[in-house]
Order: C-alpha cells, then structure tokens, then sequence
C-alpha cells in the first residue's frame, strides 16, 4: 500500500481532485512524517502546523465546491503541503535567515513567489533551515544546526537549501521552496537524490528573498521529479513590478505529454570533468548522457575555456554585493540589539556578536574588493571576467540546445568534513557557479547512487529564460529511469 | 598576497563588524589564502572586455507609479528593537555640544 506521504506531487493533486483524500489528511500524514523525523533530520527551523491545517481546511472547502459545482478545475498547488526555505519572507512568520542577527524577525510582508502560491491555495507546513544567508554549501553554516541527509545522518545535505532538500527526500512534504545564488537549489538537490530547479535570472521575483548576492540571486524549488516541480514553477514565475530585475516577458506554458527529445542537441563540456572529480560521479553522469543518446538525442563535447575562473569571480562578486546588502543589520530596525550609548559602538558589537563566522568571512572579504585601492584589480576584474563567463554560454549555445554536466565533484560529505578551511568548501560549488554568474536556468536530478549508497545528480543549463527545455529533457529521462523513485532508508 | 592584521582590522572597522584577537588573525590567514586563489584573474587579458554587472538584456522596466498599500506600520515596528513613541529608538548620533 502506498502511504500519502509517498505519493507524488502530481499524485496527491489527483486524489485531491478525485476526492479519494482530502488537504487536510495530506497535510497530517506530513506534519506525522516531520514529527517522527525532524529530531534526526532537523530540516525545519520554523514549523507552522495550525497555519499548515487551517490552509488546508480552507483548500478542502474550496475542493468540495468545485466537485459539487464543477467549473474549470482549481488551481494544480491548492492543497498541495510544501516546505518555504528560510530566506523568503512571510507576513508574521519567524524568519531568520539561519542567523542570530535576525531572530525573533516577523516580516512585515510576504515574498512575491511565496504569495503567488498561497494565493493558488498552498499549505505552508514550515520554514526550513539553510546555511546563514545561504552562504554555505552544506548547511552546517546555520546559526541552528546543521540539517542531516537522510541518506546518511552523518553527512551533509548539501546547501545553503538543505533544509528543503532534506525535507523533500525525507518526503516531509512534496515539493518545497529555495534560493540558489551559486548552487545553493542544484548541490543540495543532487547531495539529496531529488530535484531542484534554478531559474533564469529575472524569471521569478526576488520581491521578499532577503538579499544576498544581489545579481546572481534566484528563487527556485525542490520536488522529487521535474514534472512535480513544474506547477510552483508555473505558479511562481512571471514578471512582478515590485521587482525591477524580474523582466517583464510571458513565460511559456510548458507541456509534458508526448515529449520527444529526438533532434535535441547536448554539449557535454569537457572542464567539468576534471581531476579529483568522485569516479564514480563521472561514470553515472556520463551513463545518463547515454541515456539520453538512447533517448534520440545528438551529444557533442563542448568546450566552456574559462569554467576555472568562475570560482575566483564568484567568490569576490558575490562577497562584495553581499558586503553592500548585510550593511541594513543595524539593529536599528529589527533584530536584537547589544544597547550601548554611542551608536557606532553599537553598530560593532551588534554586527560582531550576532552573524556567523562565514558571513563575517564574506563581508569582510567583499568590503576589501571594494575598498579604495583594490576595487579595480578585484571586482572590476571579476566583473570583466564575469563577461567572459558569460561569453563561454553564449559562444556554446550556437551550436547545443542545453549543456549536461556533474552538479558537484563529489556525492555528500560527512559533517565536520571541510573543518575550518572556507577555500575547500568553496571548491563545492565549482560546477554550479557558472550558470549564477551567466544567469542562465539549470536542473539537477539523481542519476544513480556512489558505493556508499548517496546520490549523483547530473545538472541540465539552458540558455537563458529556457526553462521549457529543461523540464522537457528532465522529465523524459524520469520517465525512463526510476533513480528519482528511490527513498531514503530512514 | 598576505593580509595583514592591520588590514585585517581597517576592513572590520569598514564593514562595521567588531572581531576578537582569535578571529583577526584567522580572518587574516583565510583572507589571504582566498586573495591568492583569486590572484589567478590578474592573468587574464581583459584589455577590452566591458564588466558584466547584471546579466538582464534590458533597461529596468518603468512601472505605474500608482499608491498600493505597504506594510503596515504596526507590522515594521513590532521588530524594534527598541522604540519610543512608535519611532526607532537609537543613540544620539550628534554630540549635544556640537
């Protein structure tokens, strides 16, 4: 017998429309489910049960009307109980960041992305835990505690949206919300076994994502397959005039009946396959690239020639932005406060006492490529460079309709791995800062399982604002393979 | 490239972030290995290439400028960490005498 919480997605959606279960019996079997896990995972930093129930309640109703009366059928997320990353606002929501300088924070409003799907009708189960304004690529930079891969209590979920990762494998809920400013959604999707989608920059409002790397940031999610993921997507994207960076074009309706990928072309660029890279990640996402030859479609090896570069680029772009959006913490207008009589003074303590290791790493590093002296030979430089990043997309996708390559240049760590040593952990990222810096949308899903039993995800990019090709590729080859079916043994 | 404690120090009073000893001399080791890392962007010729500050093909888009309601008033304040007649409570920022 299939549990509730083992339904997919789009599975709970039909049986909510047949009437066979109702919102609030899927909103319990989760709300069970992160009982029972939680103390092992710790996924959540912000559980919201009587808010879960009374959307769900209100949903149920909603449904029942529409049985009764007909009509077009309701929205696909009404109903559907999913996980908000701790870094998108909700009205009176505790939201931290997975930081100490914002606890006890109520926002005044709600993230754009967000409200589009509660205005569809979803059920918000809870905030869940990320890497201290998502700096961080394992979760183990939270104020909080670090989140715990369900595959593997002892390591990582990846991150800085690890919380929702390990939430949605732990099928704590069916799909759940996230930000990915240099891979924070793909790297915690593959570490996890699901997948997790990074839109194109501009396609979804940062109204209400609290900042971080102003020009690279994006929202996204997680779910368990692509075709699960793509009515928050759906729901989500589009322009918002709160946002002057989302851009103001239609999105396309994105079908998945009948998919053929026949005569659809993949680059396999050759610099992500690079010395010290797990064998065994390069085996499963070269098997899944032959898959997709199977599948009908053309491979070619690419070439990206500054892929080295992005990592030196991003670590001085994004500290800088970050060093410019960290300056509001205050503690004038939220957040607690170290009282003193000078306001300087106060500003020290405060900003010393309350953020992370990590974030002050970051600020400190971004208010030096900036400082008068060295602005020109680091951030003007990592802004050129960025050109060229950018350029190596452009120059590929002349030729290939999307690039296929690892998510991460290993599986999941162990907790404690990276130790004190931030360069390291930065060398996580390699592989997934490149579509940040370029803007361009990429996927990753599980390809198979490493001899330790944890996930290989292999990462899809697409040109820009081409998310459509994405899901379509995505979701053929879930249909051909079940590794996105697996379940954690917890 | 080494960081020195002094400018270990210079930055942190810019960012406005107080460390301890311990973190000034870490943050001086770890700054500079992560300098060095990127040190590796000097060699590329970028003799003619613009800077990419965002990568939107567009200008911003105008919108309406029309009135819309906002957070309210009680909703921000509720996050003072201190206030005084519904204003933000902070220190004197301007010496009395000047």
């Amino acid at each position: 017998m299939t549990t509730l919480i083992d339904l997919s997605l789009l599975e709970a959606v039909e049986s909510l429309r047949g009437g066979d279960v109702s919102s609030v019996e899927l909103t319990q079997a989760c709300l069970e489910r992160m009982e029972a896990l939680e103390p092992k995972v710790c996924a959540f930093l912000e559980q919201t049960p009587e808010l879960a129930l009374q959307q769900a309640r209100a949903a149920d109703q909603k449904l029942t009307t529409w049985r009764k009366q007909g009509g077009d059928p309701p929205p696909i997320m009404l109903g559907i109980p999913i996980a908000v990353k701790d870094v998108l606002c909700m009205q009176d929501i505790p939201t931290t960041c997975g930081s100490k300088i914002l606890e006890g924070f109520r926002p005044p409003y709600t993230a754009t992305s967000v409200q589009r799907l509660l205005d569809d009708g979803v059920v918000v189960l809870g905030k869940t835990n990320t890497d201290e304004f998502a700096m961080g690529s394992s979760t183990e930079n939270s104020a909080y505690g670090p989140t715990h891969n369900p595959w593997d209590l002892e390591r990582v979920p990846g991150g800085s949206s690890g919380g929702s990762a390990a939430a949605v494998a732990a099928r704590m809920c069916y799909a759940a919300l996230g930000s990915d400013t240099g891979g924070s959604i793909r790297q915690p999707a593959s570490f996890c076994g699901v997948t997790g989608l990074k839109t194109s920059y501009g396609r979804v409002s940062r109204y209400g994502l609290i900042a971080y790397g102003s020009s690279l940031d994006t929202v996204g999610g997680l779910a368990r397959s692509a075709a699960d993921f793509l009515p928050l997507f759906t729901a989500m994207a589009g322009y918002d005039p709160l946002d002057s960076t989302c851009m103001p074009v239609e999105v396309p309706e994105i079908s998945l009946e009948d998919i053929n990928l026949k005569g659809l072309r993949i680059g396999v660029p050759k610099e992500y396959f690079i010395e010290g890279i797990q064998p065994e990640v390069e085996e499963k996402v070269r098997a899944a690239v032959d898959l997709f030859k199977e599948l009908g479609v053309t491979v070619r090896e690419i070439s990206l020639p500054h892929t080295d570069l992005a990592l030196p680029v991003y670590y001085l772009i994004a500290p800088a932005e970050a060093s410019a959006n960290l300056a509001r913490y205050d503690a004038v207008r939220f957040g607690p406060r170290l009282e003193s009589d000078e306001l300087l003074e106060q500003y020290l303590a405060t900003r010393g006492a309350y953020f992370g290791s990590e974030v002050k790493r970051r600020i400190m590093l971004g208010t030096y490529a900036l400082s008068a002296g060295y602005y020109d030979a680091y951030y003007g430089q990592a802004q050129k460079v960025r050109t060229l990043i950018k350029g190596d997309f452009e120059a590929a996708f002349e030729s290939v309709d999307l690039i296929a390559c690892p998510v991460a240049p290993t599986t999941a760590f162990r907790i404690g791995e990276h130790g004190d040593d931030p360069l390291s952990m930065y060398l996580e990222d390699v592989f997934t800062l490149p579509a940040n810096l370029a803007g361009v949308p990429g996927l990753a899903f599980n390809v198979g399982f490493d001899s330790k039993g944890m996930p290989i995800g292999m990462q899809l990019k697409a040109p820009h604002l081409n998310e459509p090709s994405l899901f379509h590729a995505a979701h053929a080859y879930q249909q051909a393979t079940s590794w996105h079916e697996e379940k954690p043994p917890l | 490239m080494a960081i020195t404690i002094e400018e270990v120090r210079h930055i942190a009073a810019l960012a406005r972030l107080r460390l301890t000893p311990a973190e000034e001399k870490r943050y001086s080791e770890q700054l500079s290995a992560i300098l060095d890392y990127a040190a590796r962007l000097k060699e590329v010729d970028t003799a003619d290439i613009p800077p990419t500050a965002t990568v939107l093909p567009l200008q911003a888009p105008l919108r309406e400028d029309a009135a819309r309601p906002g957070p309210s008033r009680e909703g921000i304040m509720q996050n003072a960490p201190s206030q005084e007649e519904g204003m933000f409570r902070v220190p004197p920022v301007f010496d009395a005498e000047e």
